[in-house]
């Protein structure tokens, strides 16, 4: 019973770890959007 | 370190005395950031008005750049740092983690908005809220920005400390109460945000001594709207969480589902900030992945996180309301809500422009192909209008009219222009965001001196509608200018002359934690909310007839064959 009750569902895990929430929160839009975005523009081409 | 709870008589709250100081040094920093910013608007709004056209190019200029700043920056991240205070260590009934270093954070940011302003008001950095490259602002009109940037960012880790602190202590028991989550998520938006305007801002300040040749211009655009548009972002998760807080307070109401809202917040944390890509759906450069992935495809989970909030506070009131007997026909717990509460009122109409007007455009102009008609227009303004002044500003106005009593423990002068502030300034701020969207869809520019280029080479011939929707967005926004002002004299006033209140009980210890007692027999079903569903529905039939407009708008414009 004891068990039962401490069992914590694994999504509820996370929400609750804000750590976690804080890498998730920065790692995706670092990626997604500024390292994506900046390779995107450092491989334009020079003009000559 | 020691410190002293005070118990608030009014609503129960418990503060922390060290965490109460700060949270009223920010409430007025940002308020005399939103009076700066409110008497610059203004001058925008006069000199946009072509029937009046009141300042010089030059100090247009200078008065724009003051405007945006102050209150796309100083106002909402000074109020939204006491929002973080609060949902900390008052809402965790805890400590606050290093209120000394808080104290040094909030200096550093009153610092850097000073610093910024008088860069702006000595009239050489006239270059707007975006600020772009080329061209150049004085030194300290960055270093004033980056200085702000660091004093918010360790009130971020404070605010996450003081979570910590509240863990380690057993304050709460089980996850962190949902306000709380929304200003989490707020603090992790903010926290990219500021190492986004750290990584673009820095450079820019060392290129402006000269210490740096150049800075590519795109690079530039792409780095810094993931300051400014972000930041805009820590308003939605802050505003959101105060719709939350003021459902509670007001109604005693409770999250239809904590599940499901917490999940919202979290599709906030993952995906809001990729909204930032709409900025540049018309730059060369950027591939149309990127494009389309960063707006059409990962932002949309944005909305729907916002859809649910939208769907879940009213559904939540409703469900109070209903519990309390006003359960005749669809609307009877709407009608008969407190709508001479201005708390109420400003947040109701909070919610639904945000929905209606700040988050229909927004989809809109997030679809790249959309966007093309409309961007760099005055549309853009009309939207972020809706968002931020209709969403944000109005929200934390109406959280205001609580905290008066609450935390600056006076009563609130003037309680009949109370009831009506809220009004004037919503609802002339919805005429506002829906005439300038209407004159940006007709192409007039966003932020142009003169809509007419009077004297320019190629001149334009606009329609009289484009006039007349920028004459009606001066008057209202005059009126609305009106309500704003309103808001701060009265704010202003009862905080200095207000009849005081009972301060309530000072501890040195926290009150201990009292667990419900657990529930036995049979539990009581919450009611169903048919009037929100029916608002909801109406809200997504408007979205869709918004949506194929545009679409058909554009084909009509751009013929394929």
């Amino acid at each position: 019973m004891a068990d039962q009750e401490e069992r914590i569902p694994v999504m509820q895990k996370w929400l609750d770890n804000p750590f976690l929430l804080v890498f998730l929160g920065v790692a995706m839009p670092t990626v997604l959007y500024i390292v994506w975005g900046v390779m995107e523009i450092a491989n334009i081409p020079v003009a000559r | 370190m020691a410190t002293t709870y005070r118990i608030c008589p009014r609503s129960g709250l418990q503060f922390d005395t060290a965490a109460e100081k700060l949270m009223r040094f920010h409430a007025v920093a940002g308020v005399l950031a939103l009076l700066v910013g409110g008497i610059m608007a203004l001058g925008v709004i006069l000199t946009r008005w072509p029937a009046i056209k009141l300042l010089p190019a030059d100090t247009f200029y200078m008065v724009l750049t003051a405007h945006g700043i102050d209150m796309l920056i100083f106002w909402i991240i000074f109020f939204e740092m006491a929002v973080l205070i609060f949902a900390s260590s008052t809402l965790l009934r805890c400590r606050l983690a290093m209120p000394k270093l808080a104290w040094v954070a909030s200096i550093l940011m009153v610092i850097g908005a000073i610093m910024t302003n008088v860069a702006i008001f000595q009239g050489e950095s006239s270059v707007m809220f975006t600020s772009y490259v080329p061209m150049q602002a004085k030194p300290h009109f960055y270093l004033g920005l980056i200085l702000f940037a660091v004093g918010a960012l360790l009130i971020c880790f404070i605010f996450l400390g003081t979570l910590v602190v509240a863990k380690a202590e057993k304050t709460y028991e089980g996850s962190i109460p949902l306000v709380t989550f929304g200003a989490l998520t707020a603090c992790i938006i903010a926290i990219f945000t500021i190492a986004s305007g750290a990584i673009i801002l820095i450079p820019t300040f060392l290129w402006s001594l000269g210490y740096i040749r150049e800075i590519d211009s795109l690079m530039y655009r792409v780095v810094w709207w993931g300051l400014g548009h972000s930041s805009q972002q820590i308003n939605v998760s802050a505003h959101v969480a105060i719709w939350y807080a003021i459902a509670a307070i007001v109604f005693g109401a409770k999250p239809m589902s904590e599940k499901v809202s917490r999940t919202a917040f979290f599709l906030y944390i993952l995906f809001l900030q990729l909204a930032s890509a709409h900025h540049l759906l018309s730059d060369p450069g950027l591939s149309s992945e990127w494009k389309i992935v960063n707006t059409s495809y990962f932002m949309y989970f944005a909305v729907l996180a916002s859809m649910i909030h939208g769907m879940t506070v009213p559904g939540a009131i409703e469900q109070a309301q209903r519990l309390k007997g006003y359960n005749k026909g669809l609307f009877e717990w709407l009608r008969k809500a407190p709508w001479g509460n201005p708390a109420f009122s400003s947040m109701f109409l909070s919610l639904i422009g945000f929905g209606f007007l700040g988050g229909i455009s927004g989809v809109m102009m997030g679809a790249e192909q959309l966007n093309m008609l409309i961007h760099n227009t005055i549309y853009v303004p009309g939207h972020f209008h809706a968002t931020v002044v209709i969403g944000t500003t109005l929200a934390f106005m109406g959280l205001t009219y609580f905290l008066v009593p609450v935390l600056f423990k006076r009563e609130v002068l003037f309680p009949g222009f109370a009831k009506i502030q809220p009004y004037l300034f919503g609802l002339a701020m919805y005429v506002v965001a829906l005439v300038m969207m209407g004159a940006g869809t007709l192409g007039v520019s966003r932020r142009h001196w003169d809509m007419a280029f009077a004297g320019a080479p190629m001149a334009y011939e606009w329609p009289g509608a484009a006039y007349l929707m920028m004459g009606l967005t001066g008057i209202f926004s005059c009126i609305a200018i009106v309500g704003g002002a309103g808001w701060i004299l009265q704010i202003v006033l009862s905080i200095l002359f207000g009849k005081k209140l009972e301060e309530g009980e000072i501890r040195s210890t926290p009150i201990p934690l009292t667990l419900p007692a657990p529930t036995t027999g049979s539990t009581v079903h919450p009611p169903a909310t048919p009037g929100t569903m029916v608002l909801a529905l109406i809200f997504l039939t408007a979205f869709i007839l918004y949506y194929f407009v545009n679409w058909k708008y554009l084909s009509s414009l751009w013929g394929l064959s």
